[in-house]
Parts: C-alpha cells; sequence; structure tokens
C-alpha cells in the first residue's frame, strides 16, 4: 500500500532530511512513526501524501508512484488518505457539521448524500450533538475528533495522522487514540508520527523509530508482510 | 454552482475585507476614469478645432458659372472631401462685414473675391492631407489662390501628436498603478484564506476547484469596482460640467469597456494571487 524504496530527502535550506530509506506499509497495518523531533518524521509523511516529493529513491501510496506523477493526481490520491494534524486544521469560521462536509464537496460527492455521511460520521467520532458548534466551542479532543471525521470522510484507506494527541490531555489523548484503535480495526491503515512512548508501549503495534533522517528500528522488520497484502 | 456559493460566502465571511477590496478597486479605476474623462474632453476639443480645417479657393474675376460648378462638382468628388460650398462675391461680402463689423464701411461690392469652400473629412485633416488637396485644387486656371491657414493646421497637428502621445503615455501608468494596487489587493484576500487553500489541498481539491471561486470572487469585485468607479467619474464629470467648464461624459461602449476592464483585472489578479500560492503551499 505504501513503499519507500531508497528514498532521499533534500531540503535547499536546511539540507538532508532523510536517507535512503526503506519502509513498507501493508494493507490494514498500524504503524507509529517515533524519534526525536526534527528526526523526518513529518517529512516522511509528507513523502506519503506527496505533499513533498523525495530528492532520489522512489515513494509509492495505493499505485501512485512519485516518479510518474501526472497533474492532478496528488489530489486524487489525498482523497483515498486521511489526513490528521497535530493542530486540527479546521476551518474556524464554519461549523462542525461544515467543516466535514466541505471535504466532501471537495471531492464532488453528491450534495443529496452529503447530510447523512456527516451525520454518521459525527456519531461515530461521538460529537452528534455538536454538529451546528463551531471549532473554537470544542476542546482539543474534540477538535481532533472532528478533523479525524473529516479524514474518514471520504473512506480513506491509510489515515495519516501527525502528533495527533500532541496537544491534548492524557485523557483525550486516550480517547483520540482509542478512536483510531477502532478506525484501524475497521480496516484502514494507521500511520502516527507520535513522541508518545506510553501510547507505544501499551499497544502491540509495529513501530518506526528514525533519527536523523534514517530508519534505526523497526519492530516489525521480520514480519515483512506477505506480497499478496500490497495494493 | 458551488463556487459560485463558494465565492458570495467569502462576501458574507469577510464583509470588511471585501469591501475594502472594492473600493480599492473603485478608487484606482476612478484616477483611471478622471485621467480618461480628461482626455475624452480633450480629444473632443481637439477635433472641434480640427473641424475648422477649410480650404479657401479664390476664383478669378470673371470665371464662368458653369466652369465653378464643374470645380465644384469635381472637387467634392475628391475621396477628402466632406463638402463643397460656393461663396460668391455678395456672400463674401456679407460675411466681411458681419465678421469685421469696425470695418463696415471700407468694403465695396465687389472688393472681395468669390471663392469656392472645402471642408476635409476626420482623418483627411494632418497638414501633409491639407496640403496635397489644396495644390490639386489650384491646378485649376481659373483659381487665383489657395489658402488653408498653413502654419495654424501644422500647430494644430502637432498639439493633437503631443496631447496623443502625453495621454497615453499617462494612460498606461495609471493603468498600470490601478491593476498593481488592485493585484495587491486581492493578493491579500487570498493570503486572508492561504488556510483554507492549503486545508483544502489536503481534502484532495484539485487546483481548479480551488480557483474557480477565487476567480469568481476577483470577477465580482471587479465588477462592481468598475461599477462604482464609473459612478464617481460619473457625478465628478457633473459636477465638472456644472461648475467648471463644460464636459462630456464617456460614450456607453466606453463605459461597458471601463467596467468590464475593471473585471478582467480582478479575474486576471485573482487568477495570477491564487496561482502562485497553489505553487507556494
Amino acid at each position: 500500500m505504501i513503499r519507500f524504496t531508497d528514498v532521499t530527502k533534500e531540503y535547499a535550506r536546511t539540507g538532508v532530511a532523510l536517507t535512503d530509506v526503506n519502509l513498507h506499509v501493508a494493507k490494514g497495518e498500524f504503524l507509529f512513526l517515533t524519534g526525536p523531533s526534527g528526526s523526518g518524521k513529518s517529512t516522511i509523511l509528507k513523502l506519503i501524501y506527496m505533499e513533498e516529493l523525495p530528492t532520489a529513491g522512489e515513494v509509492r501510496v495505493s499505485g501512485l508512484s512519485t516518479t510518474d506523477l501526472r497533474r492532478g493526481d496528488v489530489a486524487k490520491l489525498r482523497r483515498k488518505l486521511g489526513i490528521v494534524f497535530q493542530d486540527f486544521r479546521l476551518l474556524e469560521d464554519r461549523t462542525i457539521e461544515r467543516n466535514i462536509a466541505f471535504a466532501l464537496e471537495v471531492t464532488g460527492a453528491p450534495r443529496a448524500n452529503i447530510p447523512t455521511r456527516v451525520s454518521r460520521l459525527l456519531t461515530q467520532v461521538g460529537l452528534a450533538s455538536k454538529a451546528t458548534a463551531y471549532p473554537r466551542e470544542l476542546s482539543g479532543g474534540e477538535q481532533q475528533r472532528v478533523a479525524i471525521a473529516r479524514a474518514l470522510v471520504n473512506e480513506p484507506y491509510v489515515l495519516i495522522a501527525d502528533e495527533p494527541t500532541g496537544n491534548l490531555d492524557d485523557r483525550a489523548t486516550r480517547g483520540v487514540f482509542q478512536l483510531l484503535r477502532e478506525i484501524n480495526a475497521s480496516g484502514t491503515a494507521v500511520v502516527m508520527a507520535t513522541h508518545n512512548l506510553e501510547l507505544i508501549r501499551r499497544s502491540d503495534y509495529r513501530t518506526v523509530e528514525i533519527n536523523r533522517g534514517a530508519i534505526v528500528f523497526d519492530s516489525g522488520e521480520n514480519k515483512t508482510p506477505a506480497a499478496e497484502e500490497m495494493v | 454552482m458551488r463556487s459560485l456559493s463558494e465565492a458570495l460566502l467569502a462576501f458574507r465571511r469577510a464583509p470588511l475585507l471585501s469591501v475594502l477590496g472594492i473600493v480599492t478597486i473603485a478608487f484606482s479605476l476612478f484616477a483611471v476614469g478622471l485621467f480618461g474623462l480628461v482626455a475624452v474632453n480633450i480629444k473632443d476639443t481637439i477635433a472641434g478645432v480640427e473641424e475648422r480645417v477649410e480650404i479657401r479657393a479664390f476664383l478669378a474675376d470673371g470665371t464662368s458659372a458653369e466652369a465653378t460648378g464643374a470645380a465644384i462638382g469635381d472637387i467634392g468628388s475628391f475621396p477628402e472631401v466632406a463638402r463643397v460650398a460656393y461663396v460668391s462675391q455678395d456672400d463674401a461680402l456679407k460675411r466681411a462685414r458681419t465678421e469685421l463689423g469696425e470695418f463696415r464701411d471700407v468694403f465695396d461690392a465687389g472688393f472681395l473675391p468669390a471663392s469656392i469652400e472645402v471642408r476635409l473629412k476626420p482623418g483627411f485633416r494632418s497638414p501633409e492631407r491639407v496640403k496635397a488637396v489644396a495644390a490639386r485644387i489650384a491646378t485649376y486656371q481659373f483659381i487665383d489662390d489657395v489658402r488653408y491657414g498653413q502654419e495654424w493646421v501644422e500647430k494644430l497637428a502637432r498639439i493633437r501628436n503631443i496631447a496623443g502621445i502625453a495621454g497615453i503615455a499617462l494612460g498606461l501608468a495609471f493603468a498600470a498603478v490601478a491593476v498593481i494596487i488592485i493585484a495587491t489587493t486581492i493578493r491579500m484576500a487570498v493570503l486572508a484564506r492561504s488556510r483554507e487553500i492549503s486545508i483544502m489541498r489536503l481534502v484532495g481539491a484539485t487546483d481548479g476547484f480551488i480557483r474557480r471561486p477565487f476567480l469568481i470572487e476577483g470577477f465580482v469585485k471587479g465588477i462592481l469596482g468598475g461599477g462604482a468607479a464609473l459612478l464617481l467619474t460619473w457625478l465628478a464629470s457633473v459636477l465638472i460640467d456644472r461648475y467648471i467648464v463644460k464636459a462630456a461624459f464617456f460614450s456607453l461602449e466606453m463605459a461597458v469597456a471601463g467596467v468590464l476592464a475593471g473585471a478582467v483585472i480582478g479575474l486576471l489578479g485573482s487568477g495570477v494571487s491564487v496561482g502562485r500560492h497553489l505553487r507556494r503551499i
């Protein structure tokens, strides 16, 4: 589903961010990316949703390769991915339901289906009663749930979460993490960058540690998924 | 449809920024409009003066009516000629007595020669053209003298050329300033929504999808700003006409072109700003 082959990423200003990274994420897998700040976790995520392109090597996501990108490919890819950030990235001037509906409208979904899908997602993330609230009226944990609902709106293959619990207290962190587990249990792969070692310890998911742009540890190294699992 | 509602929503969500944008466009185009008003009136004045360019061919004494009639018909068929008129000796005397009242008693019958007055069509009033037509008229044997105020025609042509060049240069400068101000205003509106644009991209919006509401917004702002500028310019022309000097206003085509120019600047400004922004994020 996601495959990094000899990926190097260099920025003109800050230099090398990743060196010869090889990584594979299978369909339905839950993967933690961990490592110190500036180690390259976010760069890996950006390469997955193709906000950045590798300087060398190849990133292949859901059949789309960075070596063969055409105009409009990235937009199409992102409709198959869900992306969640530490700072939620909600539109402050729209209600919760409008924030979620917005992601559906962008993909040209039929207008008639939008309210039902939004309502179903809000129920799934436990915020059905807050549909008409504005982001500023919600707690951090609730805002992150809205961001997750928005990420799920197009039924993605992969949910990419960049420090999704970084701004949350323990209780909200547990709630958001539980939600991500449920999403993963329903078949969506989750790639989550985090500093939170407690979360990693408490679960049995594959963990990849990055340091200075290189993979220094991969708990799933000996459990390479079978080829037929790949998409 | 969705792009249109998004564009209108943008006006509702940031009314102050939208109004500021429209006012900026309006005043930028108002400056261009005022300059245009001055240019139009100078052009009209010069055209009015140019209409008075005429060639006068004085007939020799004793020229027959047939010869005069034939010459008038002949000259009237020149492509440059708009109008030909015969001025008899009596008519010339009457005119001189009216125009130069203090010399009323000096003029006697037969003192002034008969003449043929020739007016030229617009576009044929340059010194070279006037000179050429005058030279052709002078070839008739019964024409004593041909006059057209050579020095005056040349001076007029010079004024027209200077006014034309200055008009184009100043007009372009005004238009360039307006375009820069409008583009900056629209860019600010786009930057104010950069977060929204980045989120749209993250959830899979195509560039076209992101761009469309901004283009509509820019177009609508341009139309509204252009319309307001037209209204301001019209008010200015009415006030100038009433209290300062008689002033003409733009023709309908020019007015429509002005508003459309606002719309096009708004559209292009938005397109360029969003395009740059999309490449950057």
